[in-house]
């Protein structure tokens, strides 16, 4: 086995236990650092695949702003920080587990058998590439996410700004 | 106005064009309000009015390019249709078009100038108001939701005209949601015709399966042609269509959402009213005409039973309103009552005729209760009365209004009645035709008494009522005209041009239309109205009621029960609402049991009263437990089902990605 | 290099990220997972983009697009959690019953 592959196996591991982590511990703030390694993991696999703007994109956007965004709302919220038992709700607990054990089992039975014996060569760096085609064929919605983007900005500071007129009457 | 002789109609044979290029880009109507919809929310705020005279030019060419279509259709009879496919499901067309026939030209017609009127009156009665531009910009869209629906050749693009209409009228009813009041208003007609829409949906996919088209007219043609597969579904489909129409034309039991609708400002009430909503079930159900007749004339009785149920029961409610728009809208909801019966009767055309005429005198008549409103501050007639003095040109017109809703000659709704009236006696359902004479008299009635409290008397409110401005004035002298000339297109053996404008399409099917004066039918819907006229009249003026309110004929019980309009709110407050209630099926008996009593009793009395016997052939008992036998079952399911509504998120989520993936579960390992 | 490791990899953050969304109680939390689910997706669309060696890269150009409109959403639900915090000083969801009958 090429040492290539080794360390990919071990990413996907390391990618499961930390998304494990994410939705299993008890406490607020590691869930939140698991998710970063969770998303530097997938970064490191998209690497791997050679994907290497995709892969920056990720660290700068997710890791960078997005978790930031997390923490802010963590402690906006005041969730307890440290160990907290009541984080989950033990009665969806079950039923849960087996939800999403079937859809695992679901999605994976099917890829497995729709994807046998599939590999994947990697090539070269492909950013120049990609740059040219988001800026030519794809440059439409690229520009439309960039209005979705300041919808969400405006949208965003609209729903959290304190609106004293609805508070006053009651409205909220 | 227009030459209003036939040239092209000859004896028997009548010759259609294809409309040339008038019909080629009447797609323009339907686009043209959309466009400008966009155009207003852009750029309303910024223009010298508001974005209102972006309203009023799009609706000003709509009216316009309906005129000139009508003229077109008089002289010429115009009868095409065109398809634009975007796409295929399986075997089926996804077909967009447009349809220029007798039947939707007539809609155009009365939707751009009822439109344009309202329009025109709206920029002054809500001048100052709260989100004007807003307001300008849903009301565009609601006249063009209906011209979507009306032009419609195909189900599918009816379906979606039907919806966006819902969802306008909900913006609309909410428009001061900041009032609690007003957004159950809205919620309620939403959700109400949300429910009817249901039926509708059904009924089209029905259709569509066994017709394998979603084209409307090769679904008539087929229901003309005795199609095996069609005939054994139409029963249930043609009952499923009128449960949509029953929904958006308020008929007994869904017409709960429209008085409430009265929440909305003014020319609303006036449009959804006259042209753009509630005229579009009686629309569906005279497109779909042929196929009724064809193939399901089973359904046509069911269809007039809920027309008469309805006639009835709103005019009586309407006697106890004191709002005066509430007055109106219960009129409304009886009025198309005796469309919808008229269509069950099989006279159709009169239906047609009706609709015209009632568009004109009750977007008048609306729109003169909303000048009056303007004026006094105040919605209940209590609190007005003596402004023939003060508002002499509303005072005029909305009398005018009043006269061609009672029916008395030469006004228009009393051809248009007459033609219902008739057409019932020709059908030989005299049990129906006096309960429409008795409707008559009791239109006549709560008219006279809403314009006795209202205008004659003394003033009783606090403000200083005056007359409104230009305006607001103009459109109801214009409205007035056609209140009282819009009747002439159908004079039994004089000119019946109507009949011929509305039959002239495909799948052309006449049905009865009075070739002279049925002067027995005449005679007693007039006899009704003057009837209806006196004694309001006597009651309101010469017994001073109209000064101190009309405590003085307020009879036990029977006020209670129709002010309280059946306790039909209530009940669906019950079944709705009210979650706490364990014992539900103990208290809708008891209820129940409160219910019937009251009904048959209040009937009863009414009977006594007004010394009829109609009331005894009226089969209270029949209609009212097969009413309750559903509703209990309803509810009783319904106290089960509702304990999954938890409002937990988590819980929903829950159940549905189980339900998924137990399906895909099933999908993958056993087939 | 086998592409069924990656994909199983993919199913189970896809399942990890339900399994969040149904068990959690705070409204944070259960954004947190939402993320791990779109995740999901992105290793999903990145491999089948290298997989196939599509000349347009559309994979990667609608990762791109994911994890634009991912940012837009998290800004946007964590407003709605703090406006709904600020109503009912919880972010627990079981207290959001606000669609019961």
């Amino acid at each position: 086995m090429e040492i290539f592959e080794i360390v990919t196996y071990f990413v996907l591991l390391l990618l499961v236990s930390t998304a494990l982590r994410v939705v299993t511990t008890s406490n607020v703030i590691h869930a939140a650092i698991s998710l970063v390694f969770t998303l530097a993991l997938t970064s490191v696999l998209f690497l791997l695949l050679s994907t290497e703007f995709v892969a920056l994109v990720l660290v700068l956007v997710y890791i960078g702003a997005v978790i930031v965004l997390f923490l802010f709302g963590i402690m906006i919220t005041r969730a307890p920080l440290g160990k907290n038992a009541e984080l989950d709700n033990d009665k969806n607990k079950k039923l849960g587990a087996a939800i999403a054990g079937s859809i695992f089992f679901l999605f994976s039975y099917i890829l497995v058998n729709g994807f046998d014996g599939q590999v994947v060569v990697t090539s070269g760096s492909s950013t120049e590439l990609l740059g040219e085609i988001l800026l030519s064929r794809f440059v439409f919605p690229f520009e439309l996410v960039s209005f979705v983007l300041l919808a969400a900005l405006i949208g965003g500071i609209t729903l959290a700004r304190k609106d004293e007129a609805l508070i006053d009457e009651d409205q909220v | 106005m227009v030459n209003f002789k036939p040239t092209v109609f000859a004896e028997g044979e009548l010759v259609y064009t294809d409309g040339g290029i008038l019909a080629e880009y009447a797609w323009l109507l339907v686009v043209l309000p959309f466009v400008a919809a966009l155009v207003i929310t852009f750029t309303g705020k910024y223009l010298p009015l508001k974005g209102a005279e972006v309203a009023l030019t799009t609706i000003g060419i709509i009216f316009l390019y309906s005129a000139a279509l009508m003229y077109l259709h008089i002289t010429s009879g115009v009868v095409n249709e065109f398809f634009i496919n975007v796409g295929s499901i399986g075997v089926f067309d996804i077909e967009f078009g447009w349809v220029v026939d007798g039947l939707s030209i007539m809609m155009y017609f009365v939707v751009g100038t009822v439109a344009l009127l309202v329009f025109i009156y709206a920029t002054n009665y809500m001048e100052g108001e709260i989100r004007y531009t807003f307001f300008f910009t849903s009301l565009t869209l609601f006249a063009g939701s209906m011209l979507v629906l009306v032009s419609s050749p195909t189900l599918i693009q009816i379906l979606i005209g039907w919806e966006l209409v819902g969802v306008c009228s909900y913006l609309l009813i909410g428009h001061y949601w900041e009032k609690k009041d007003n957004s159950s208003a809205a919620m309620k007609a939403f959700i109400t015709n949300k429910i009817a829409d249901v039926g509708l949906m059904i009924g089209i996919i029905i259709l569509a399966l066994n017709t394998g088209t979603l084209r409307i007219s090769k679904i008539l043609y087929q229901s003309t042609h005795d199609y095996e597969k069609l005939s054994t579904v139409a029963f249930v489909a043609a009952i499923l269509l009128f449960v949509g129409a029953m929904g958006k034309s308020a008929q007994f039991p869904l017409h709960v959402w429209l008085p409430d609708a009265m929440a909305g400002p003014t020319p609303v009430s006036a449009l959804m009213h006259a042209a753009t909503m509630v005229t579009a079930g009686v629309y569906l159900l005279a497109r779909m005409f042929p196929f009724y007749k064809a193939m399901a004339p089973d359904a046509l009785d069911v269809v007039m039973l809920f027309g008469v149920i309805t006639l009835l029961a709103a005019g009586l409610i309407a006697v106890v309103q004191d709002d005066l728009k509430k007055v109106l809208a219960y009129s409304t909801v009886s009025q198309l009552g005796y469309m919808v019966a008229a269509i069950g009767s099989g006279a159709y055309t009169a239906a047609l005729f009706h609709l015209w005429t009632h568009a004109f005198f009750k977007a008048l008549l609306f729109l003169g209760a909303g000048s009056v409103i303007h004026s006094v501050h105040s919605n209940s007639m209590l609190e007005m009365g003596g402004l023939r003095k003060v508002m002499p040109k509303t005072f005029a017109t909305f009398i005018i209004g009043t006269i061609a809703l009672a029916g008395l000659p030469p006004f228009a709704g009393f051809f248009s009645k007459d033609e219902i009236l008739a057409s019932f006696n020709h059908e030989g359902e005299t049990t129906f035709f006096f309960i429409a004479v008795l409707g008559a008299f009791i239109t006549a009635f709560y008219m006279t008494r809403a314009v006795s409290l209202t205008f004659l008397g003394e003033y009783r409110g606090h403000g200083h009522p005056h007359e409104s401005h230009n305006l607001m004035t103009t459109p109801l002298l214009t409205l007035s005209v056609f209140a009282i000339a819009s009747g002439w297109v159908n004079i039994p053996g004089v000119y019946t041009g109507f009949t011929d404008w509305v039959t002239t399409r495909k799948n052309k099917i006449v049905e009865y239309h009075p070739e002279s004066f049925d002067l027995f039918a005449l005679s007693s819907g007039l006899l009704a109205g003057l009837l209806g006229i006196a004694l309001g009249y006597y009651l309101y003026q010469l017994q001073g009621s109209a000064e101190t309110g009309d405590n003085k004929i307020k009879i036990q019980p029977i006020w209670s029960v129709l002010e309280n309009k059946y306790y039909l709110d209530h009940f669906y407050f019950k079944f709705v609402i009210d979650p706490v209630k364990i014992n539900i099926s103990k208290a809708v008996d008891k209820f129940n049991t409160n219910v019937i009593d009251r009904f048959v009793n209040g009937f009863g009395q009414v009977a006594s009263l007004m010394g009829s016997v109609v009331y005894n052939n009226f089969d209270q008992n029949g209609i009212d437990k097969l009413l309750n036998m559903s509703s209990t079952g309803t509810d009783n399911f319904g106290g089960k089902v509702k304990l999954l509504q938890t409002g937990k998120t988590q819980q929903y989520l829950m159940l549905f990605l189980g339900g998924v993936v137990t399906i895909s579960l099933l999908i993958l390992f056993i087939t | 290099m086998i592409v069924q490791p990656v994909l199983v990899v993919a199913a189970a953050l896809f399942s990890l990220g339900i399994y969040g969304i149904l068990v959690r109680r705070n409204a944070v939390m259960v954004l947190l997972s939402i993320e791990l689910i779109l995740n999901s997706v992105n290793i999903n669309f990145i491999l089948f983009d290298t997989m196939l060696a599509d000349t347009l890269m559309q994979g990667q150009i609608f990762t791109i697009f994911i994890i634009t409109i991912a940012a837009a959403e998290v800004g946007i639900g964590l407003a709605i959690v703090l406006m709904l915090f600020r109503n009912r000083q919880t972010a627990n969801i079981n207290e959001f019953d606000l669609m019961k009958w």
